[in-house]
């Protein structure tokens, strides 16, 4: 499995990562390391094992759906980068 | 008397109980190590206000006779906590400035007890490296050094060993998703556990990968890390994986004895190209543990080589995944945008310029092995090979070994820039020897054991049961007897 500039740009478009075209090869050879160390998986006879969901055998704990927490609107504004009138501000999404 | 920055917890406890020292002397002796300690680049946030407070409140309290074991003890605090009006920002430039309005549960568990808060301390960026290198702090550097070359505190736990080593103080926290604490543990010549998966609450810690990632204390002494432990450990609802166990007394299972124990000795984790010193290290720990009336066994993790693959794959998914969170809305680095920018060019601005490369690659490749078509092939085969790797351990651990004796690193530590041309592959081999645990969600302790040829500590890695970790530390302290290691690196900086 070779990945090529293509299919860097596009992982770099679904991660959200902003990457100059520039850079695009030098991030394909880097992937292409590191998948080439991860195919040593596929050596592995893996028939009839479950995935593993957790790793210590333990049922998630359940609570009573109720609420538990709220009315900190100012706290949780406090870190936004762009906050107005109790809301977090972000460009025009809809036209 | 040593100064006082350079006692153990244990030390420190008992002379603040007797009233022959006070926390106030004790944390102004910490804070003036720290400031003086700038070319460890260790400390990256300090908080001597909040210090100074703690350390009155806890000698009334010792005054008192209210005193738990950490009442005026200082530590330093890993960057990845969450500290309430203190900056906590994972090392990362995307959260600059970020101060969260709440305090993780294990600080909170912490200052409960009485402990002294520093400030925090450097490590890798969202804890992903091996060397400190990837801060956006810059790097940590190893107050051990044998020659003109400045060296790694190992990572990404970096600022915690190098803190605890120079004595800036008396313990510090570290997290550990594939080594985090134990690497450099051993780097520093200090110890470090990282406890079972669900010993301790993940809440209020920046996520990595949140299947593997556990906090530990890192500390001068075995004894030291059993109290720290005791104190960090519990059940917390805010984390549904915490695990709903009782925390035993740490330090009372140190009895010293280990007679009839029984040590595994894992044939697949004797390397090709194991240094020599390393091999020899280990012989010698195996050697130790015998003589002290445990007894040794040969074992075997068949799965044990593909453990670095499989962390390789999972650790970036769950990444991928927890650090979408970074999107410059609510929290932290937002990039400049330009007339006509939406709200994808604002995320992939601020991801751009927010996360450092080793960050970026992982999350990309994470990014990756979940997309469709490649979800089989590499994120689930991965999670079937995890389910392998703790089978082996089950099976050995079935078969009535009660701990496993391996090196906890293949080298001591390298020089900082060192690593700079290798591809990113060669870093991830420092994990070779712990990451194992991680996926196996086992408790693991990295206890100094002893100098290279050029004067640098080597650490032994001891793995135990699930939930077992007094009995680990009870090994642990053993071997850290028997190994007598109190060299510490002379002050240069």
């Amino acid at each position: 499995m070779s990945i090529d500039t293509t299919t860097a740009a596009r992982v770099a478009k679904l991660a959200r990562i902003r990457v100059e075209p520039d850079d695009l090869e030098a991030l394909a050879s880097e992937f292409n390391t590191i998948l080439g160390f991860i195919e040593q998986l596929a050596e592995v006879d893996v028939e009839g094992v479950e995935p593993m969901v957790s790793v210590t055998p333990q049922r998630l704990k359940r609570r009573e759906d109720k609420v538990t927490d709220g009315g900190q609107q100012a706290r949780i504004l406090s870190n936004a980068p762009d906050a107005r009138e109790g809301f977090f501000a972000v460009p025009k999404v809809v036209e | 008397m040593t100064d006082l920055n350079a006692m153990t917890i244990a030390g420190a406890r008992d002379a603040l109980r007797r009233r022959e020292i006070t926390s106030a002397e004790l944390t102004a002796a910490c804070l003036t190590a720290a400031e003086g300690a700038s070319a460890l680049n260790a400390f990256v946030h300090m908080t001597p206000e909040t210090a100074t407070a703690q350390a009155e409140a806890a000698d009334a309290r010792l005054a008192d006779g209210d005193a738990p074991p950490l009442c005026g003890i200082p530590l330093g605090i890993k960057d990845l906590f969450c500290t309430r009006g203190v900056a906590s920002q994972a090392a990362s430039r995307i959260l600059e400035g970020f101060r969260p309005e709440y305090e993780s549960t294990v600080t909170a568990r912490l200052w409960d007890a009485g402990a002294v808060m520093l400030g925090k301390l450097n490590m890798d960026e969202f804890a992903m490296g091996s060397s400190n290198e990837t801060s956006v702090y810059g790097e940590a550097v190893n107050p051990w050094k044998v020659d003109e070359r400045r060296l790694t505190p190992g990572g990404s736990s970096g600022g915690s060993a190098a803190a605890v080593a120079a004595d800036l103080c008396l313990g510090a926290t570290g997290t550990d998703t594939g080594g985090s604490i134990r690497q450099p543990a051993a780097f520093a010549g200090i110890t470090g556990i990282k406890p079972t998966y669900g010993r301790c609450s993940r809440w209020g810690i920046v996520a990595f990968a949140s299947s593997l990632d556990q906090a530990g204390p890192m500390g001068k002494s075995v004894r030291d890390c059993a109290i720290m432990l005791g104190a960090m450990a519990g059940h917390d609802p805010l984390d549904s994986t915490s695990a709903d166990l009782p925390v035993p007394d740490f330090e009372a299972a140190l009895t010293g004895d280990i007679r009839g124990r029984t040590i595994g000795i894992p044939r697949e984790y004797r390397m090709e190209g194991m240094p020599g010193e390393i091999d020899a290290l280990w012989t010698r720990g195996r050697e130790m543990l015998a003589d002290a009336g445990a007894k040794i066994v040969d074992v075997s993790l068949p799965h044990t080589k593909y453990a670095l693959p499989t962390y390789y794959v999972l650790a970036p998914a769950e990444a991928s995944s927890n650090l979408a969170r970074y999107d410059g809305v609510r929290f932290g680095h937002r990039a400049d945008l330009v007339p006509g920018d939406g709200v994808t060019e604002m995320y992939e601005k601020t991801r751009a310029e927010g996360f450092g490369d080793e960050v970026k690659r992982r999350i990309m490749i994470g990014t990756y092995v979940l997309s469709a078509g490649f979800y089989d092939a590499y994120y689930n085969r991965a999670r079937k090979v995890r389910a392998l790797i703790k089978r082996d351990f089950d099976q050995v651990f079935a078969a009535g070994v009660d701990a496993i004796l391996t090196p906890t690193t293949p080298s001591a530590a390298f020089g900082l820039g060192e690593m700079a041309e290798a591809d990113p592959v060669q870093m991830y081999l420092n994990d070779v020897f712990t990451v194992t645990v991680n996926l196996a969600g086992l408790p693991g302790i990295s206890v100094p054991a002893g100098l290279d040829g050029r004067g640098l500590p080597l650490g032994l890695q001891l793995i135990g049961r699930p939930f077992e970790e007094g009995d680990l530390l009870n090994v642990a302290a053993s071997l850290e007897r028997a190994a007598g290691f109190v060299e510490k690196p002379a002050r240069w900086w």
